[in-house]
């Protein structure tokens, strides 16, 4: 590759705060870096560029979940895609669809932090042990069951993938069933009864139509559709106990 | 401590039930069915069964009653998936009174032909 | 209540014809409209039904009704879409279902090879019911 190689990349910007109502496109030349990904590119803009571009990312590793935006129209986080793989550009980047945009390429989650702690993503028992009984134990086959929806970085992709939550967004979202699941599937968890009544709620699991898409994007391999139609599954035959036993108690 | 969580009996879960069971049916029983009827027998690759022979089978209480299920199930199926699909395709969400009604009310009408076809009409 | 910072986030809409734009989003609403030819054929199972009920001759009417050319190509249409619905259900079904035997997790592989074994059993069920 030549020295002096250049990509062009287009860049959402919105600034309410001087006044615009309406998102706009910047071109930005960057160099075209055999090991950057979309992030230092970014992260080049800022420092030499305009340092005005407003933008979160943290770990740059794809483990904290901060980087997810829009690149060419699909949910990526930005420091786990290269530009060597979008080269010869221009390489649209825009924010996270599905959000509302804050600034730039910042977008407002708070839909997403009530949807999850509407779900209890924490461990539920009936009655705490004592802390004299010791730790909860757990078998690596107790483990495997869960192991894979716990993978969840919070990204968001997968709810900007979703066109059922573009369409609606009181639909409670992928990563939450997702997340919900991980822990009915914890052998430590008693909670089971209660988060499936939550989903089982109007805009819980029924409004997923299993497009496939947040699975798709999702860059830890959670599969939260796959999650989603277990719940579903789970959530029915819950219903369907209540309703042929109601002597059950609880 | 124990929140008592409250429990509404709602429809969905009892839909989606009879909308997966449908998808399998549909999926195991109407390819071969409509491959001979659709395609096979129209085009003479395979020799058309006689009248007598179809209504034998026909009259037979456990095909009245397997076909009397696979259509319920396949229709509610369709039902539930073209309402869904409708309101998505077009944002008609918040018609879905109206378009539920219309979906599930067509399935009822096609189960109850299939009831009265299957069941007096033989 | 709406902070004045709230008020100013810009809300995009998804298009209207979201479905056309992507690949992905237009196979999935194939998908879904394949349940219309579903119908359709359990329409036309009905009517093959109320022919027999009737008697043989109604029954060669419906025969010959099937085999207008017009009446081939719907029916082939409504094949693929049957079919788009058989398969995209059926691979579906091992991310909808764990099973498990005696505690160990049975593969994904083996679940769709069930599916497929069984969808090859009623076909020759029914082919034989209905020819033999």
């Amino acid at each position: 590759m030549a020295e002096g190689e250049h990509i062009t990349l287009r860049v959402a910007r919105y600034r309410p705060d001087e006044g615009e109502t309406e998102p706009t496109l910047a071109d930005y030349d960057v160099p075209l870096r055999r090991d950057w990904a979309i992030l230092d590119a970014l992260n080049y803009i800022k420092d030499e560029l305009d340092g005005t571009l407003s933008y979160r990312w943290s770990c740059r590793m794809g483990i904290c979940g901060s980087c997810g935006m829009m690149i060419d129209g699909e949910p990526r986080l930005t420091c786990a895609t290269f530009l060597t793989d979008l080269a010869p550009g221009p390489v649209r980047i825009e924010p996270l669809a599905n959000f509302p945009v804050i600034r730039d390429l910042i977008v407002d989650l708070t839909d997403f932090m009530h949807k999850l702690g509407r779900v209890k993503p924490w461990l539920i028992r009936d009655e705490e042990r004592p802390v004299e009984d010791g730790e909860y134990r757990q078998t690596p086959a107790q483990l495997d069951e869960f192991k894979q929806f716990s993978m969840c970085i919070n990204c968001m992709l997968c709810y900007a993938a979703c066109p059922v939550y573009g369409l609606d967004d009181s639909f409670v979202g992928p990563a939450a069933i997702a997340l919900a699941h991980r822990y009915d599937l914890d052998s430590r968890d008693e909670g089971d009864r209660q988060r499936l009544t939550i989903l089982s709620q109007p805009n819980g699991v029924w409004d997923c139509t299993f497009v496939g898409e947040c699975s798709a994007a999702c860059p830890k391999g959670v599969d939260p559709a796959g999650a989603i139609q277990q719940v579903k599954l789970a959530a029915a035959q819950e219903a369907l106990k209540s309703l042929l036993l109601p002597w059950r108690s609880r | 401590m124990t929140a008592r969580t409250e429990r509404r009996v709602t429809p969905e879960p009892f839909v989606w039930l009879l909308f997966s069971a449908g998808g399998v049916v549909a999926a195991l029983v109407l390819p071969v069915l409509l491959v001979l009827f659709g395609v096979a027998i129209p085009l003479g690759w395979v020799a058309a069964p006689d009248h007598a022979h179809l209504l034998a089978v026909l009259r037979n209480p456990l095909t009245r009653l397997g076909l009397i299920g696979v259509c319920a199930l396949t229709l509610v199926h369709a039902a539930h998936r073209l309402r869904f699909t409708v309101e998505h395709a077009f944002r008609l969400r918040r018609y879905d009174p109206i378009i539920a009604t219309a979906c599930y009310g067509a399935a009822v009408v096609g189960t109850a032909a299939a009831i009265y076809l299957l069941l007096a009409a033989l | 209540m709406i902070s004045p910072l709230e008020a100013r986030y810009y809300r995009r809409r998804m298009p209207l014809l979201w479905w056309v734009r992507r690949r992905t989003h237009a196979l999935f609403m194939a998908r879904e409209v394949s349940s219309l030819f579903v119908a359709l054929f359990v329409v036309e199972l009905l009517l093959l039904v109320r022919a027999v009920a009737r008697g043989a001759t109604a029954y060669e009417a419906f025969l010959d009704a099937m085999a207008r050319p017009a009446v081939i190509v719907v029916n082939l249409v409504a094949l693929a879409f049957v079919l788009l619905h058989a398969v995209t259900f059926a691979n579906l079904t091992p991310r909808a279902m764990i099973v498990r035997v005696r505690g160990r997790r049975v593969p994904s592989r083996a679940i769709l090879a069930s599916v497929y074994l069984g969808w090859l059993v009623v076909t020759a069920f029914l082919a034989w019911l209905v020819l033999a």
